[in-house]
């Protein structure tokens, strides 16, 4: 039940002494106004295929090689050629590129995922912040009028904020768009005033007692909270309100309802987005079966975000990443599968108003060696973080006082940003 | 004047960026000021040997021990090195906590839950002046006690989150055990140090259990020991010399090389339902090894070292058992560094902040903020036979300890959330932790009173909700943070999770039903007894009015009933409730 009040009648019915307290019905008026889409918010959507993809069969293909495997390389809108099983995405490769020429040394799962996030490779003595966190902090604290998370992680094990600090952990939510405890549970509205009003009452008596800081943070802290429970943006999150045909466009499937989401939080300003493709790329065994059934998923996912971003105007806005934590070996071994693989993978990058349609980088006729310059993790994170504004030359403090280059000093490449 | 010195050091730590040349020589004159006091205060003291561990221990010499020091001397002492502290750096103390304050303070550090309604009722209105004191030997007796400190070292040594191929009960077994019989704490090291055998027949093995999840030779189990247990952060000289304090690479390895002689065992079983091998259980046994181990410099030559602890050479051969060498040599000499660093940290568990920060990296390069009550206690922690009651006495029936948190304009600047130097001039917040928010929710229900069947159950249930909470507020095990991280899924979950939920139920039978049904009862007594069972005191005036308008607006039965429950849900939400304070 909808309970119009005026402004005046709500802060009559209200008998709560003291100052702010969430008044809903005010607030989700007047930010119903401010949700315009704000033209030029930069963002990035992070697609991360757990378990290390074999990019030699998806990015960078070796037809003439014994470790060719089964597909054939088609050609693309771009310079590149990727695998025949992404159709789709072929004909939008002029809106990405390929780089074929990472080497990140880190073939252990928890350590290469922590080194493609956070730039660094782990350390015992401090925990690094991903990526994600360090655009939240960069753009999301900047954008006033975001009243949800800045950085979404939409299924998977995102990383951790580390030293920048809580605030800017990524928020975690299913891909159906469900989110742990967001309700409000069994009360309506008005209940929840009447029990924010008493929060309010005990919270302020403490707050005033001169205790230090830490009963105003967590006053704020709710404060954010009942904003997301009660805010408008929070629609981003229901992938189902969009047409049966883009959500058919997209894929019925939880990686194309991810991808949904994505767009739709980009469009309410949220400036970092990791969708986590549900199933492991680690494939071991039978690598080309299983591509069978995972690369079209990719391909309609991705080619639909793509033209969706487009035609809104935004691709040139939102830049796209498409990575695991490593790649996958070229030599295949006895159960048909790819093992681990550091030395020379592939990166698929797009969007971001990038110089897209290349191929950046190659490796040997055999995919084992990179000829020629090779990129680390900091490199591809320092080309994203260009394309969104962040500065390069930014130094965060560690809990110990150690100064934290931003993505461990990596630079961009120049062949995308120009 | 040696409180001067601390105060020159303390600024100057502050603000000389460190290598500077002056904060080395003023380190160094540090240094020697705190081996000569040692020194004095080791001359002072005498070693009584304690009660010897169960394995041949070498002789320990006999000392003619001086009288025994008492519970109020040491508590004085304590009290005048603290107050020393205020003069130096000009504060004055805030005033004493209310007995309110203090009973819900004392209840969550010692028993890890906040006091039961009726037991704030009772303290209030004791008269005794030695209630204080009689308290807290009231809850060293409680089992409350027993489950608290379970806890706190069951997370300390295997984590919220329990490693594969290791028994959580096993762990909570040693250390259930352990603390019901106050086994002196230099025991309680050399037993989880020195452990063997099956993870349930021997508990005290799962601590190394656990840090032998990956293969790695050990590396893990030094580095965890000498910081759990020694107060020493030596993961950064796994690769090379530390770059603050004196510790070398080479030092890591020979630590390392006491944990060379361990290998786990997982044993399997076949599981007839899913026809699968599963399972069984996991044992720590002998590995034959002997001379050195090999390390790599960063200049990439390969060195080599042997079991030496600090200048202590222990035998390289297959028939010396290092480990149980290490165990011995970590539990003796008049102070050794498990003294200090087990005081250091439970002076931070009762004031938030320990004498050094984070409390388990000492050393020359982390300077002590009081130095010398850090040194006295540490020997009168030892000369007590390592009797963690004594010490739990000493520090609550110390003056600091019985003020209160909030600040005054004499001590503002005694802030360390904001990077000060810990003065103790007043009480600090603490966040509760994940397990104490749980079992405070019970109390604030009185769930505990419908009679846990049994303490496994019980433990299971807490277990199952932390498990979601272990996940959803996961942190660096490393960080000393506490659990209101400020996040909005910790947030969301507390407002709106079921736990929350189930407490402010207001279905038949349940807490707050009980407490509304005394209809002859006026609303300023019900909000009262709601006060008392979640913040541990009365409503004020103040709060008092501006509810009383709230509940008078709802005049239905069914209305008042929901404000009641609102009441209660904002209670439990508030900054108040869920700070130690």
């Amino acid at each position: 039940m909808k309970i119009k009040m005026s402004r005046r009648h709500f802060i009559n019915h209200l008998t709560a002494s003291a100052a702010t307290i969430p008044t809903l019905q005010f607030i989700s008026e007047v930010r119903a106004n401010a949700t315009k889409i704000k033209k030029n918010q930069k963002a990035c959507i992070l697609v991360w295929l757990g378990g290390g993809p074999p990019t030699i069969d998806m990015w960078d293909l070796k037809p003439n090689s014994p470790n060719g495997g089964e597909f054939k390389p088609i050609s693309t809108a771009g310079d590149g050629q990727i695998c025949e099983l992404f159709p789709k995405l072929a004909k939008q490769m002029n809106d990405f590129s390929l780089i074929r020429s990472m080497s990140t040394r880190e073939a252990d799962h928890t350590r290469g995922r922590y080194y493609m996030y956070t730039a660094y490779v782990p350390n015992p003595t401090v925990t690094h912040p991903t990526f994600g966190s360090v655009v939240s902090k960069e753009l999301g604290e900047k954008r006033s009028n975001l009243e949800i998370p800045a950085f979404v992680a939409i299924g998977g094990n995102p990383g951790s904020p580390g030293f920048l600090g809580m605030t800017h952990s990524p928020f975690s939510v299913g891909p159906d768009g469900r989110i742990r405890n967001a309700n409000r549970g069994s009360v309506d509205r008005v209940r929840l005033q009447q029990r924010l009003s008493m929060l309010n009452v005990i919270e302020s008596n403490f707050i005033e007692s001169n205790r230090g800081d830490s009963p105003q943070a967590h006053k704020d802290v709710y404060s954010k909270a009942v904003n997301l429970m009660t805010s408008k943006q929070m629609e981003a999150f229901q992938v189902t309100k969009e047409s049966p045909k883009i959500r058919a466009a997209y894929g019925e499937n939880n990686f194309g309802r991810g991808l949904l989401m994505a767009r739709r939080l980009v469009e309410q300003g949220v400036p970092f987005i990791e969708v986590n493709f549900p199933g492991s790329w680690d494939m071991h065994s039978t690598v080309f079966n299983r591509l069978r059934t995972s690369i079209p998923q990719l391909d309609s996912g991705l080619s639909a975000l793509t033209t969706d971003l487009k035609q809104r105007g935004l691709l040139g806005d939102v830049t796209i990443v498409c990575i695991g934590e490593f790649g996958r070996t070229p030599r295949i071994n006895q159960n048909t599968g790819r093992d681990h693989w550091a030395s020379s993978w592939s990166a698929l990058i797009g969007g971001g108003n990038l110089k897209n349609g290349q191929v950046i980088g190659k490796t040997d006729k055999d995919g084992t060696r990179i000829e020629g310059k090779s990129y680390l993790p900091g490199d591809l994170w320092a080309t994203v973080a260009n394309s969104l504004g962040i500065p390069l030359s930014r130094v965060y403090q560690s809990k110990r006082g150690r100064p934290m280059k931003i993505v461990n000093g990596g630079t961009p490449i120049k062949e995308l940003v120009g | 004047m040696s409180g001067s010195l601390t105060v020159l050091v303390r600024r100057s730590l502050r603000h000389v960026p460190i290598g500077h040349s002056m904060m080395k020589s003023l380190l160094q004159f540090g240094l020697v000021l705190f081996l000569g006091c040692s020194l004095l205060s080791s001359r002072l003291s005498a070693q009584k040997s304690t009660e010897k561990p169960k394995q041949s221990k070498p002789t320990q010499q006999q000392v003619t021990p001086l009288k025994e020091t008492t519970i109020d001397e040491v508590v004085n002492k304590i009290n005048e090195y603290v107050k020393q502290g205020w003069v130096d750096n000009e504060v004055q103390p805030s005033p004493q906590a209310t007995d309110a304050e203090w009973l819900r303070r004392v209840y969550l550090d010692l028993v890890g839950h906040i006091p039961p309604g009726e037991e704030v009722d009772r303290f209030l209105a004791d008269k005794d002046k030695a209630k204080h004191r009689k308290l807290v030997d009231k809850l060293l007796e409680d089992p409350g006690y027993i489950r608290n400190w379970t806890t706190i070292w069951t997370n300390n040594t295997i984590g919220r989150r329990t490693p594969r191929r290791v028994s959580r009960v096993g762990m909570q077994k040693f250390f259930r055990e352990a603390f019901a019989r106050n086994l002196p704490w230099n025991e309680i090291v050399y037993e989880l140090v020195s452990a063997e055998g099956h993870f349930e027949e021997n508990g005290a093995v799962n601590y190394l259990l656990a840090q032998m999840t990956m293969n790695d030779n050990g590396v893990q189990a030094a580095a965890k020991t000498t910081r759990l247990f020694m107060g020493l952060q030596v993961q950064c000289t796994q690769c090379h010399d530390h770059p603050f304090n004196d510790w070398k690479q080479s030092q890591f390895w020979q630590f390392n090389s006491f944990f060379r002689q361990m290998r786990r065992v997982n044993h399997r079983k076949y599981d007839p339902k899913s026809g699968r091998q599963v399972d069984d259980y996991s044992e720590i046994v002998w590995k034959s090894f002997e001379g050195p181990v090999y390390f790599e410099r960063r200049d990439a030559t390969m060195r080599v070292a042997y079991p030496k602890f600090f200048k202590q050479n222990v035998k390289s051969d297959s028939e010396t058992d290092r480990r149980k060498e290490l165990a011995k040599l970590m539990i003796s000499g008049e102070k050794p560094l498990i003294a200090t660093a087990k005081v250091n940290r439970m002076w931070g568990h009762f004031f938030g902040y320990g004498f050094t920060r984070p409390i388990d990296d000492m050393g020359p390069h982390n300077a002590a903020s009081h130095p010398e009550l850090l040194d006295y206690l540490a020997n009168q922690f030892v000369k007590s036979g390592y009797d963690l009651k004594k010490l739990i006495r000493w520090i609550t029936y110390s003056e600091a300890y019985r003020l209160t948190s909030r600040t005054t304009d004499k001590n503002k600047i005694d802030n360390p959330a904001a990077g000060e130097t810990p003065l103790f001039s007043h009480m600090y917040l603490k966040s509760m932790q994940a397990e104490q928010l749980y079992d405070s929710l019970i109390v604030a229900t009185s769930a505990h009173r419908a009679g846990r069947s049994d303490w496994s159950q019980a433990e299971r249930q807490r277990q199952q909700w932390m498990q979601q909470f272990v996940i959803a507020f996961d942190t660096d095990e490393n960080d000393e943070t506490t659990t209101f991280n400020g996040t909005i899924p910790q947030a969301l979950m507390l407002m709106n999770g079921a736990l929350t939920e189930n407490a402010v139920n207001i279905k038949a039978g349940s807490y707050l039903r009980k407490v509304l049904s005394n209809r002859r009862n006026k609303d300023i007594v019900k909000i009262t007894k709601l006060y008392l069972a979640t913040l541990g005191r009365k409503p004020s005036k103040k709060e008092l009015n501006a509810l009383s308008r709230m509940f008078r607006a709802n005049r239905n039965a069914d209305m008042r009933l929901k404000t009641f429950q609102d009441l209660f849900w904002a209670l439990l939400n508030s900054n108040e409730f869920i700070f130690n304070h």
